[in-house]
């Protein structure tokens, strides 16, 4: 039997599969039973410091709306003892899965601003997480706001976490900039242990009939892995990071391909979701069948090795493979 | 021993005791006794234990009777219990009062005193209540302030557990219960130290138990009767002793010391008056004051009235006494006196033959009413009274602080006087409800009593609209206690901020300024421009008071922190900086502080942007540099436009603009009857966005008129001839009706009218094809609108009314072309309940009689000064009361009985007459179909036409046929009431009406909670839902009201949901009012209470229905008479889970946050709740129905 073992962002992991963030992780059972199916570390779901900012203000306002107004009924909600609007469940579900579980947990934080993201990251430390992902999720709209701005914005804000906290500290990224490697330096340079490729957003979609834009998130398929897949295999070698490939992971062979490519670990998610947490417990099995049948003695031994820089033909990443691609296409018409 | 002072009003400070010292407490919501029963809920949610180490069980009944009954049941098997009440609650109360005070059973309430319900329902202060209990056998114990009722609060219980006697505490409704003072708190130990546990060991010994059995309550024969109930006697001889044992241990405990009667005020005073309560601290400080000036003058407090104590008030009077004037905070109609004058007549006459008195002659003795709902007591009314008595026949049964120009009873007062001492800082602040100005204050109160050695007081006066309210906040601080229960008089405020700059438009704000005063100013403009926007009348009396002026762009700081409309602490942070209370430094400090307490639990995000708002305060506060003379080109606008009738201008009007104290007698009603259609005069201009019609857009549905909570948008169609006197920017189209081709079609908002809520916009199902955001209406700032569209809605207005018999009202589209007689209530903003009753009024107001349950509705529909029901062309709409808030139902049943019977009889009477009427038009009138808008049209003119005939007859019975010819037109009764009213007090007569088959139509507006006292369960709030008296959310499923009426088989019974299908809603309000049997709907009424986004009521109604939680559905009779199933689902299967749309709201949201792991339990619950009673439906509706069904209601009234 191979050797699953790998390092991610300095921690041993017992494999490479590790389950990114979603909603298993909002509950102790649920990392739990992720932990049983052999997932070798997970990302915890995102503290939103939006979402924290709105709930607090949204109950503010409600509980404060309409009182004072009217003689009979001064105020028109209970004034309980307390409310969880804080980072407080978050920070208090990392210590409960901690004392749970013996795999490694990782933090996922989303800030909205510099004083956001420091305060959160450090109390995640605190509350015992054993690393940080930064899921730097912003859509920028603005047309005055140039991409330097931007990463110049990113970089500090690695930064300032990275001076804060003594966890490893992760990023994770979209698939959206125009110079990725070179944004990627920049983020290690800053003092990310790792990048984590990519993001995906949700994206809205139109009712055309109501007029409405509706939001719509759609599970991964094993299509989008090729995304990350280039990317990573780009960046590998290249940046002094760890790299996480995230996005289509479905099957033993995509964490095969991401490995490959030269990621330290694979995470998935959608198909745990679509399919049970069981199905990781498979897609290991599948993992170590595959490592066995092609006589693979450690998936060390595959990190990287089919990265750019470690293929023969480099430039299958780049763009001529695009227009090769294309061609292909045609010729297939043709026929 | 030092004991913690705190800043906080008598419902806290007595709920403190009470609490610690009871383990049962049976409570039912009712203002102004709510905050104590909401206090102990939250404390045993909370865990708190009372003295003896135990949380008291905590348990909210039905109704007040009900609470009574269970502390009844309570008290008998042995457990120390009490109870909060006031007014018809403690009416309710009564029956089991007699039987707990027989049975010699300790207990306590405590009793906010309230005006009981005459001509009118008050929610506010005076003694009509209490006084309804002395004939009960319960003890009744006066308090006068706060401290008092903390204190008296423990003295009740420990006098009570000692004598056995039940003692009733009270204390004044609002004046009392809700103003906010500095006191000194009782401790726990101080409390254990008064309480008797022998006493308590042997009210536990007494208690009923099958170890030990006894028989209480049993039914005595004439043999006996009489004297076992003088047997009692012994423990009511007792009793006065053993309060003044109390009171004098509590003064040994506290150094407070109390007297069954305490006199106050010239050893050799001649002139004295006796009275309880509130108004007592302000008679003994005014008397204090003029004993100073040398007057012999004095005050007896008479704290103990039940049992009255002879002795002890002799041993009050001074010798010297000559004059006695016996306040009574009552009116007894037809008695020979008030209760408290015949009881100090009695006892000093009876004191003065038995040689018990202190003087040798009778005193000249009068009796005065003062203060009734909280009217203001003074101390110039005092000096009114103690100068009459100087009188050698002062006038007796008198009344002081109104002008009486019918009976002449009320003394001339000087409104100047004041005893105010110098040293005390008196502010006044004006301020919205939704601005936060009294929160502001409230905290500004603790910080001043509980950072500083200053003394403080709060009082808050709110008007009657849940829209747009102001508030007026009175603040007093300064070294010496605040013994002042009555409003800062005009003249004597030392501070005055308006936080509301149009209010200065209409309201004489600065009255209250006095000379040199501050008046601080919320103002969008700059100090150097201000000026120029000041009515006249403003700037003249800045000049001849001389006062500084202060102004702040508050929104401005507001909108650049986060604040939103809370301009709170940023006033609150001007008012510090400029009086001087504190150095600005630590002013800012304790602001920070208190945001901290405030809010601090509420989140991170919400302290700090509270910090901003203070911290980016001080630099936009400016001085206004005060010219010398008035320049302003414009004057105070008048309350009503000239046009309004002579009642709204001269008795409505003052009551708009905060003067109605000033009313005398002669112009008021005498037996409570107005005029409907008034709120059409009270332009209230509170919406900042208006909505504004796009007709290219516009699809002509009627959903945005149907679902204006305040029928500010409108609808008409028109002959196009009408157009041509049209104001420029009036706005018109081709209708899209079939019944109407040729005309056009207008939608019009009233723009003074209009809240702003958006909710037409929500519904509005057109969106413009080129832009989506926008629709059909669109909001858009009021000022610039306001006088185009006020012009626009004045020639909306008057374009002819649709002909209700051209168009069938079956859609939607159609109902919204009949005219509101329901307008411009003063209803929340986006109210749920009201486009519901305004449906009514349109469908059937012209014809209906309307009984209101106590509550929201009655309190939108029915508060003064101006009201909303309103009337057609024709002189007709609906016909509207309100009783009580219990029996609401069967006041609606009475009035269908004399619809019934006066129309039988009008109808034998027609038979009778027929040979002198003519039998064509009889006969034409006896079998006239009334079923459609014809048909009653038709009717109406046969009527007519009946009374020009009768007027000619000479026969008697034709003059009695002409009273009651009226009833030849059909009528409708419409019951309408919240879920307070239907699920819970009310439930047992609601029941009857529905047995009892009579054609009546009951309109429950389910908000799920009592939305009118703020907020509290009820039977019909649903599981998992957080509400007062349920803290920890509602553990048990909402009663399925509709099941119930079902079960009868001839009720016609809907639920129904405006967001969710509006023609359902529609449809079932047809088929209700022409079911001939009792009809019961069910209306989903989104509510502030909901904590929800108002504009997403619709949404909310929407989701509601989907997710299962409120299935609509139609029970209709007659359908079985066909052979069918009446059951009707109107909605499909549950598609939405529970929680997308639970969590949409804050009463299930905050549970969620608080209690993460108790929400999901409950919300699982509520799921299978859902889908069990999905199911049941479902089974209901799919039986097979073979023709045999109900027979319809129409007869069955035995």
């Amino acid at each position: 039997m191979a050797d699953l073992t790998t390092t991610y962002l300095g921690l041993k992991l017992k494999n490479p599969l590790v389950a990114s963030a979603s909603p298993l992780s909002k509950k102790v059972e649920g990392v739990k039973r992720l932990e049983d199916a052999g997932i070798s570390a997970v990302v915890m779901y995102s503290l939103f410091e939006e979402q924290i900012v709105h709930e607090s203000h949204a109950l503010d306002y409600y509980l404060t709306r309409g009182s004072e107004s009217f003689a009979e009924a001064l105020t028109y909600f209970p004034d309980l003892e307390r409310y969880n609007v804080g980072p407080e469940s978050y920070l208090e579900l990392i210590y409960r899965i901690k004392k749970a579980v013996s795999i490694p947990v990782i933090g996922s934080l989303n800030g909205i601003s510099t004083g956001g993201w420091i305060n959160y990251a450090r109390r995640i430390e605190e509350a015992g997480a054993d690393a940080l992902e930064l899921n730097i999720y912003y859509v920028p709209t603005d047309p005055q706001l140039t991409s330097q701005e931007l990463e110049a914005t990113y970089v500090q804000l690695v930064r300032d976490v990275r001076s804060q906290i003594q966890i490893p500290l992760a990023v994770k990224l979209s698939p959206y900039f125009t110079a990725l490697p070179n944004l990627a330096a920049q983020l290690a340079e800053a003092g990310a242990n790792g990048l984590v490729l990519f993001n995906r957003f949700y994206q809205p979609d139109l009712d055309i009939e109501s007029l409405d834009v509706v939001p719509n998130l759609v599970l991964s398929t094993s299509d989008e892995l090729r995304l990350p897949l280039r990317w990573v295999a780009i960046l590998y070698g290249r940046i002094k990071a760890d790299l996480a490939l995230s996005s289509g992971v479905h099957s033993a062979r995509d964490v095969v391909k991401a490995l490959m490519a030269g990621a330290n670990v694979a995470m998935t998610t959608s198909e745990l979701l679509a399919k049970g947490i069981g199905r990781a417990t498979e897609i290991l099995t599948d993992l170590n069948n595959w490592l066995d049948e092609f006589e693979y003695t450690s998936v060390q031994q595959m990190i990287g090795s089919m990265s750019q820089q470690a293929v023969a033909e480099p430039a299958a990443f780049e763009r001529a493979n695009y227009m090769k691609a294309l061609m292909s296409y045609d010729n297939r018409i043709i026929w | 021993m030092t004991r913690q002072k705190i800043t906080v009003d008598a419902n806290e400070a007595v709920a403190y005791v009470a609490y610690r010292l009871n383990e049962v407490i049976a409570i039912y919501p009712i203002t102004p006794s709510s905050g104590m029963g909401e206090l102990a809920d939250a404390w045993s949610a909370a865990k708190i234990p009372n003295i003896w180490g135990t949380v008291p069980l905590v348990v909210e009944m039905q109704s007040e009777g009900g609470a009574a009954g269970a502390v009844h049941g309570a008290l008998q098997t042995g457990s120390l219990t009490t109870t909060f009440t006031a007014s018809q609650g403690l009416l309710l109360m009564i029956p089991n009062m007699y039987k707990i005070a027989g049975e010699l059973t300790p207990a306590v309430f405590h009793v906010s005193a309230r005006t009981v319900a005459t001509h009118a329902l008050s929610i506010f202060g005076d003694h009509s209540d209490v006084m309804a209990t002395r004939q009960t056998g319960w003890a009744l114990l006066a308090s006068r302030s706060p401290q008092e009722a903390h204190d008296m609060a423990l003295i009740a219980q420990a006098a009570s557990l000692r004598s056995r006697i039940p003692f009733l505490h009270f204390f004044d409704g609002f004046r009392t219960s809700h103003e906010v003072n500095k006191i000194e708190y009782l401790s726990e130990d101080d409390l254990r130290a008064m309480i008797d546990m022998e006493a308590v060991r042997q009210h536990r010994a007494r208690a009923l138990s099958p170890d030990h059995p006894v028989l209480r309550g049993t039914a005595m024969n004439p043999d006996v009767f009489f004297q076992a109930r003088e047997a009692i006697n012994p423990f009511y001889n007792a009793c006065p002793a053993i309060v003044q044992e109390a009171m004098d241990q509590f003064a040994r405990l506290t150094g407070r010391s109390y007297h069954l009667f305490d006199y106050a005020g010239a050893p050799d005073a001649e002139r004295v008056i006796i009275l309880m309560g509130s108004g007592a601290e302000t008679a003994e400080e005014t008397a204090l004051y003029l004993q100073q000036q040398g007057e012999r003058v004095g005050v007896v407090t008479v704290r103990l009235y039940r049992p009255f104590s002879l002795e002890s008030l002799m041993k009050a009077l001074p010798a010297s006494v000559q004059k006695i004037a016996v306040l009574d905070r009552t009116k007894e109609p037809g008695a020979a006196g008030e209760p408290l004058y015949e009881d100090v007549v009695t006892a000093v006459t009876e004191a003065l033959r038995t040689g018990k008195a202190p003087f040798q002659h009778l005193p000249v003795m009068v009796a005065g009413r003062y203060g009734l709902s909280s009217k203001e007591f003074t101390p110039g009314m005092v000096k009114a009274i103690f100068d009459e008595l100087k009188s050698d026949t002062p006038r007796n049964h008198f009344t002081v602080g109104i002008v009486d120009d019918v009976s002449h009873t009320s003394l001339d007062y000087d409104a100047s006087f004041s005893i105010e001492h110098p040293q005390t800082v008196r502010c006044v602040f004006f301020g919205l409800g939704a601005d936060g100005t009294v929160g502001a204050n409230k905290n500004s109160i603790k910080i001043i009593g509980e950072e500083t050695d200053n003394y403080a007081q709060g009082y808050f006066v709110y008007d009657s609209k849940k829209s747009g309210s102001v508030t007026i906040s009175h603040l007093r601080f300064g070294p010496r206690p605040i013994r002042a229960p009555y409003l800062i008089q005009p003249g004597q405020a030392n501070f005055v901020a308006c936080h509301q700059f149009t209010f200065l438009e209409r309201l004489d704000v600065l009255k209250y300024a006095a000379p040199g005063a501050v008046f601080l100013l919320n103002s969008i403009y700059p100090p150097d421009q201000v000026w120029d926007h000041l009515p006249r009348e403003v700037q003249q009396t800045i000049i001849d008071k001389k006062l500084k002026f202060y102004v702040i762009d508050a929104y401005e700081v507001a909108q650049k922190t986060g604040m939103g409309g809370r301009i709170n602490t940023i006033m609150q942070t001007c008012f510090f900086a400029i009086s001087g209370v504190l150095p600005r430094d630590e002013a800012i400090a304790q602001i920070k502080k208190s945001i901290e307490k405030t809010y601090g639990k509420r989140g991170e995000a919400v302290v700090k942007r509270n910090f901003e708002a203070v911290d980016h305060t001080l630099d936009n506060l400016f001085e206004v540099k005060v010219p010398d003379r008035v320049t302003s080109t414009f004057s105070r606008r008048k309350a009503v436009a000239d046009e309004a009738p002579a009642f709204v201008r001269e008795t409505l009007a003052p009551m708009m603009v905060f003067e109605g104290d000033n009313l005398p007698v002669s112009k008021l009603p005498v037996d409570g009857t107005f005029p409907t259609a008034t709120a059409r005069w009270e332009k209230r201009n509170i919406a900042l966005e208006i909505p504004v019609w796009d007709p290219e857009v516009c699809i002509q549905c009627g959903k945005c008129a149907l679902v204006c909570p305040h029928a500010v948008i409108r609808q008409k169609v028109y002959d196009p001839k009408y157009l041509e006197n049209a104001p420029e920017t009036f706005k018109s189209t081709p209708a899209k009706f079939k019944e109407f081709p040729g005309m056009m079609f207008t939608i019009q908002v009233a723009p003074e009218d209009c809240t702003g809520c958006a909710l037409c916009v929500e519904a509005c199902p057109a969106k413009n094809k080129s832009q989506v955001g926008l629709k059909a209406i669109n909001m858009a700032p009021q000022p610039p609108l306001r006088e185009t569209e006020r012009v626009n809605w004045e020639f909306f207005l008057s374009l002819p009314e649709v002909d209700r018999t051209a168009i069938s009202v079956g859609t939607v589209k159609n109902s919204q072309l009949l005219e509101p007689l329901f307008e411009f209530s003063g209803a929340c903003a986006g109210c749920g309940e009201t486009p519901y009753v305004k449906l009514v009024s349109q469908l059937f107001g012209d014809r209906t009689v309307i009984a209101n349950a106590t509550g929201c509705s009655s309190i939108y529909g029915g508060n003064l000064p101006t009201t909303p029901w309103a009337v057609n062309r024709e002189g007709r709409g609906p016909a509207w009361s309100n009783s009580l808030f219990e029996d609401n139902a069967e006041f609606g049943l009475g009035m269908r009985l004399t619809i019934d019977k006066q129309s039988e009889f009008a109808r034998e009477l027609l038979v009778a007459l027929a040979p002198q009427i003519g039998q064509v038009l009889v006969d034409a009138i006896l079998t006239a179909d009334q079923t459609s808008e014809t048909g009653i049209k038709a009717q109406r003119e046969r009527v007519a036409q009946l009374k020009q005939v009768l007027q000619s007859l000479k026969d008697p019975r034709a003059t009695m046929l002409l009273d009651l010819a009226d009833f030849l037109v059909r009528k409708s009764v419409w019951i309408i009431g919240g879920d307070g009213w239907a699920y819970d007090i009310g439930y047992g007569g609601l029941d009857h009406v529905l047995a009892s088959g009579r054609d009546v139509n009951i309109l429950v507006l389910d908000t799920e909670v009592y939305s009118n006292t703020g907020g509290q369960s009820s039977k019909a709030t649903p599981r998992a839902a957080v509400a007062k008296f349920a803290a920890n959310g509602k553990n048990l499923p909402k009663k399925d009201l509709g099941m119930i009426a079902m079960a009868y088989g001839y009720v016609y019974v809907a639920r129904v949901a405006m967001g969710y299908n509006d023609a359902q809603t529609l449809k079932a309000f047809l088929e209700a009012d022409a079911y001939e049997g009792p009809s019961l709907i069910i209306a989903y009424s989104h509510c502030i209470a909901h904590g929800i986004d108002m504009r997403k009521g619709l949404e909310q109604q929407k989701l509601a229905v989907q997710a299962g939680v409120w299935p609509v559905f139609r029970y209709n009779p007659m359908l079985s008479e066909e052979g069918k199933n009446p059951l009707q689902l109107d909605s499909r299967d549950p598609s939405v889970p529970v929680e997308d749309y639970a969590y949409n709201e804050t009463r299930y949201r905050m549970l969620l946050q608080s209690d993460e792991s108790r929400a999901e339990a409950l919300m699982k619950l509520a799921r299978e709740d859902a889908i069990r009673r999905w199911k049941l439906y479902q089974q209901m509706a799919a039986i097979q129905y073979n023709g045999h069904g109900q027979e319809p209601a129409a007869g069955k009234s035995e």
